[in-house]
C-alpha cells in the first residue's frame, strides 16, 4: 500500500469520508440510550401550565390496587373531562428511583406516603405545596391525618388516600377451640403465648427475610414502652441510640423471641401468613394488607384482629397505620388540572371509587362509604380513629438509610441471637443524618 | 524493540536523504496527510473519549465523592469527610468485615470447588462421547440464564416446606426442616453452590475450547515417552493450556469479586449473605443510599479487583514484549 502514495490520496478521501461517516454515526448511536437514561424512565408529561390533563406517577403496581387506582382515574376523567396519563412502575424500583425520579422529569402527581419520607423531599423542595386543594379538602380529615400531610415549613403537602393498621391477627376458630382470650396486657400476651407453645403451635407468626416487618414489633414495643413522641424523636435522631429507654425496649422483646416464629430470617410475610392461614400459627403482627393472601373466603370470614397490647403507662393512645397518598412534584404544582386531582382523592368520593375495588384498607377522608365494610374492616377502622396519635412504621418516619442500611441487618441479628449493640446504632445513625 | 519499530517504518522513509539533525528541526517526513492525522485522532479519540467519559470519569468521582458527605440531591450540599467513610465502614459497619471474610471464602470455593468440577466437565466431554454437545448445552445453559429465572429455579430447590432438598432429604414440612436460605451458618454454602453451578459451565467452555488447541501431537509424543493419562494430562496438556489457566485464574477472582446476583436474589445480601458488591448496592442505590459510605465501599472493592487486574495485564503484556 505505501509503496503506491499517489493511489492511496484519490481513493483515500472516499474511503476516509466513509469512515468517519461511520465514526461519528456510532458516537451518535451510543448517544442514544444515555440521552433515554436522561430523562429517568418516565414517560412523556404534560407542560406545566396546561391544563387539559396531567401525569401521574404510580408506585402501586400490584394487581388491585393498579386496578383501584385505574378505576380513580376514569371517574376523575369522566367527573372533569381532563385526562389522566398513569405511569405505573414496579414499587420497589418506585421507592428505589424516587430520588432522580424527583430531581428528572417526574409526573405531575405520584403516589407517596406520609412521615419523614415525605417531609425530607418537601424540605428540599423538590414537591410543591397543596394549601390550595387542602382548604378545600380540609374537613374530610381528622387532626391526625393533617399533621400526617404537613410539611417542615407548615405548608400542606399531602393528601391521604387510605391508611391500613398494624396489629395482632389471628384466626377466630382456633382462638374459640383452644379458648385462648385476647390479650390486654403484656404479661397477658406472655402468657397467652407460653399456653399456645404448649398446645403445640408456634404462639407468635414471624417473617423478616426481607428484614423490614421486624421493625412492627420494635416500633410498638418502643411506642408502648416510652410513648409516640419519643419513638418521633427517635426515628429523627433527636434522640440517642444510646440510652437506657432503647435497651429496654430490647430487654422487652428478648422475652417475646422464644414465642416467635424460629424460621422467621428464611421466609416473607406471605410465607408466614399462609402458616396463619392453616393454622401453624395463632397469632400473627402484620398490617392488615395480611388480609391480601387469604384468597380463601373462609379464612378470610375466620381472621380477626386486635391491637398490640399496653405495656407501660401509655395504654394503646399509639396505632401503627401508615398512610398512603398522593404528592404534587414541583413540575405539577403549576398544573391546574393536578391540583384537582389531588383535591379528587381527599374526597370521600374519589376514596370510595378507590376502595370499591382496592378494600384491603381504610379510606381516610370522613364521610367515606363505610357500608360495605367487613366486621375486620371496621375494627381496623375503629382501632385508627380511636387512636390518639398515628405513626407511620419505622421505615417511613426514619432516615431510610437508617431504616435500610442499619436497622434491617441489626434486627436480624437480635434475632438471632437476642443481643443488640446499642453503641453501635448510635455510632452509625450519627454518620448517617449527618450526611444529610 | 528498536527492531521491530524500525520494521515498521515503511521501506521509502526509512533512510531519507537527510540528515537526523534535519528531521528532527523540520520535521519532514510526512506520512501522514492532514485527513490522516484527523480520521486517526479521530478513531483513537473517539474510544478514548467514551472510556474516559464512561469508566475514568465515574471512577475519579467515586474515589473523590468517598471522602465526601451527600443526600445524593443538590450538588451544593457535598460536604468534604475526609476520611469518615471509610472509618465508618472499617469501624461501625457491621456488615462489612462479614462481606470481606464471605468474598475470600467465595473466591476459596470457586477456585477449589468450581473451577475444578469445569475442568473436570472440560475434560470428560472433550473424549467423543456420545452426546457430548447436549451435555455440553445442558452445563453451560446456566451461564446463560437470567437472575430472576436463576432466583426461582434455586427457591425450588431451597424453599423450607416444600423445596425439592428438603423432601429427599425427609424433612419436609418438619420443624427439623433445614432452612436453606433462612439459617445464616448455611444460606452462604446453598448461595455458593448456586454460583458453582453457573461458573463450573462457565470454566468448562473455555477449557474445552482450550483442549481442542492443544496439538494432538503433544499427547501423542507423551503417549510414546509412556507416560499415563493421568500423567498426560498434568504433565503436558495442562501445562500447555497456559494462556487459558491465567484467563481462568483471573476470571475466577473476577467472579468471586462481582459475585452478586444470587445472594441478592435470596435475601438482598443480608442475613450471612453480605458481599461487598451487595452492601455497595445496598448503600448506593435506592432509598438507603448513602453516596459517601457506598463509594467509600466502591474503593475498598476497587482496589482489591485491581490485584488480579494488574496481575493479568502484566502477565500478558510482559508477554508481548518478550516476544
Amino acid at each position: 500500500m505505501a509503496a503506491h502514495p499517489e493511489t492511496s490520496t484519490t481513493a483515500g478521501p472516499a474511503r476516509r469520508t466513509f469512515l468517519k461517516t461511520i465514526g461519528v454515526s456510532a458516537a451518535g448511536l451510543a448517544g442514544v440510550p444515555l440521552l433515554a437514561a436522561c430523562t429517568g424512565g418516565s414517560g412523556p408529561s404534560a407542560g406545566g401550565s396546561e391544563s387539559s390533563g396531567l401525569s401521574f406517577g404510580s408506585g402501586s403496581s400490584d394487581e388491585v390496587p393498579k386496578k383501584a387506582y385505574e378505576a380513580v382515574t376514569d371517574a376523575f376523567t369522566q367527573k372533569t373531562g381532563k385526562t389522566v396519563r398513569t405511569n405505573v412502575v414496579p414499587h420497589n424500583d418506585f421507592q428505589n428511583k424516587i430520588n432522580s425520579y424527583l430531581q428528572g422529569s417526574p409526573d405531575d402527581a405520584f403516589t407517596w406516603f406520609a412521615g419523614y419520607r415525605m417531609q425530607f423531599y418537601a424540605s428540599k423542595g423538590l414537591l410543591a405545596p397543596v394549601d390550595d386543594v387542602w382548604a378545600k379538602i380540609g374537613g374530610n380529615f381528622s387532626d391526625a391525618l393533617k399533621k400526617a400531610s404537613t410539611g417542615p415549613d407548615g405548608k400542606m403537602y399531602f393528601v391521604p388516600n387510605y391508611n391500613y393498621p398494624w396489629g395482632f391477627f389471628y384466626r377466630k376458630s382456633v382462638w374459640a377451640s383452644k379458648g385462648y382470650e385476647v390479650p390486654e396486657t403484656f404479661d397477658a400476651l406472655k402468657t397467652l403465648a407460653a399456653k399456645m407453645k404448649a398446645d403445640g403451635i408456634i404462639p407468635i407468626g414471624f417473617a423478616d427475610k426481607d428484614g423490614w416487618p421486624a421493625m412492627g414489633t420494635f416500633d410498638y414495643i418502643n411506642m408502648r414502652l416510652n410513648g409516640y413522641q419519643f419513638h418521633v424523636d427517635l426515628c429523627a435522631h433527636k434522640e440517642s441510640w444510646d440510652q437506657k429507654k432503647v435497651t429496654d425496649v430490647f430487654d422487652t422483646w428478648s422475652a417475646l423471641l422464644p414465642f416467635q416464629d424460629p424460621a422467621a430470617l428464611g421466609q416473607t410475610w406471605q410465607d408466614a401468613a399462609r402458616a396463619l392461614a392453616a393454622k401453624k400459627t395463632g397469632m400473627y403482627l402484620l398490617g392488615s394488607f395480611v388480609t391480601q393472601q387469604f384468597t380463601d373466603p373462609a379464612v378470610l370470614k375466620d381472621i380477626d384482629f386486635f391491637a398490640f397490647p399496653e405495656i407501660a403507662t401509655e395504654g394503646r393512645d399509639a396505632v401503627e397505620a401508615p398512610i398512603d397518598g398522593l404528592l404534587l412534584s414541583t413540575k405539577g404544582g403549576g398544573n391546574a388540572a393536578a391540583h384537582q386531582f389531588m383535591e379528587y382523592i381527599g374526597t370521600p368520593e374519589g376514596q370510595d371509587t378507590y376502595a370499591s375495588v382496592d378494600a384491603s384498607n381504610i379510606a381516610t377522608a370522613k364521610g367515606a362509604d363505610t357500608s360495605k365494610f367487613t366486621p375486620l374492616n371496621k375494627k381496623c377502622a375503629d382501632t385508627i380513629a380511636q387512636a390518639k396519635s398515628i405513626s407511620q412504621f419505622f421505615d417511613r418516619d426514619a432516615l431510610p438509610a437508617m431504616a435500610n442500611n442499619v436497622m434491617i441487618p441489626a434486627l436480624q441479628t437480635f434475632l438471632k441471637n437476642g443481643k443488640m449493640d446499642v453503641k453501635n446504632l448510635e455510632a452509625q445513625a450519627k454518620s448517617l443524618y449527618a450526611a444529610q | 524493540m528498536s527492531a521491530t519499530a524500525r520494521d515498521l517504518v515503511p521501506p521509502e522513509s526509512r533512510a531519507p536523504s537527510g540528515t537526523p539533525a534535519k528531521r528532527v528541526g523540520s520535521g519532514k517526513v510526512r506520512r501522514l496527510s492532514r485527513r490522516d492525522k484527523v480520521v486517526l485522532s479521530l478513531m483513537v479519540g473517539l474510544p478514548t473519549l467514551i472510556q474516559l467519559v464512561f469508566i475514568w470519569l465515574p471512577t475519579v468521582m467515586s474515589v473523590g465523592l468517598s471522602f465526601t458527605r451527600w443526600n445524593g440531591l443538590a450538588l451544593g450540599d457535598i460536604r468534604p469527610a475526609g476520611g469518615d467513610n471509610y472509618q465508618y465502614i472499617s469501624q461501625d459497619y457491621p456488615p462489612f468485615w462479614p462481606a470481606i471474610q464471605h468474598n475470600m471464602l467465595w473466591l476459596a470455593f470457586l477456585a477449589l470447588v468450581a473451577t475444578p468440577l469445569g475442568l473436570l466437565l472440560a475434560v470428560l466431554l472433550d473424549q467423543q462421547i456420545r452426546g457430548s454437545r447436549i451435555y455440553q448445552s445442558i452445563f453451560f445453559t446456566p451461564v446463560m440464564l437470567s437472575l430472576a429465572l436463576i432466583g426461582i429455579i434455586w427457591q425450588l430447590f431451597y424453599q423450607r416446606d416444600n423445596g425439592l432438598l428438603n423432601f429427599l432429604l425427609g424433612t419436609s414440612g418438619t420443624p427439623q426442616a433445614v432452612d436453606w436460605f433462612g439459617d445464616s451458618s448455611i444460606n452462604i454454602w446453598a448461595a455458593m453452590v448456586a454460583a458453582t453451578w453457573r461458573h463450573a459451565g462457565y470454566v468448562m467452555l473455555l477449557y474445552l475450547a482450550g483442549l481442542k488447541g492443544v496439538d494432538p501431537s503433544l499427547k501423542e509424543a507423551a503417549a510414546i515417552d509412556g507416560a499415563n493419562a493421568a500423567q498426560t494430562f498434568f504433565r503436558v496438556v495442562f501445562p500447555a493450556m497456559r494462556p487459558i489457566n491465567i484467563v481462568i485464574v483471573v476470571i475466577t477472582i473476577i467472579e468471586s469479586l462481582r459475585a452478586f446476583d444470587v445472594v441478592y436474589v435470596i435475601n438482598r445480601g443480608t442475613n450471612g449473605l453480605e458481599l461487598l458488591s451487595a452492601l455497595v448496592i445496598q448503600n448506593l442505590v435506592g432509598e438507603g443510599q448513602v453516596i459517601g459510605v457506598g463509594s467509600a465501599l466502591a474503593v475498598v472493592l476497587l482496589v482489591i479487583s485491581l490485584v488480579p487486574i494488574v496481575f493479568y495485564l502484566s502477565r500478558t503484556f510482559g508477554r508481548e514484549n518478550r516476544a
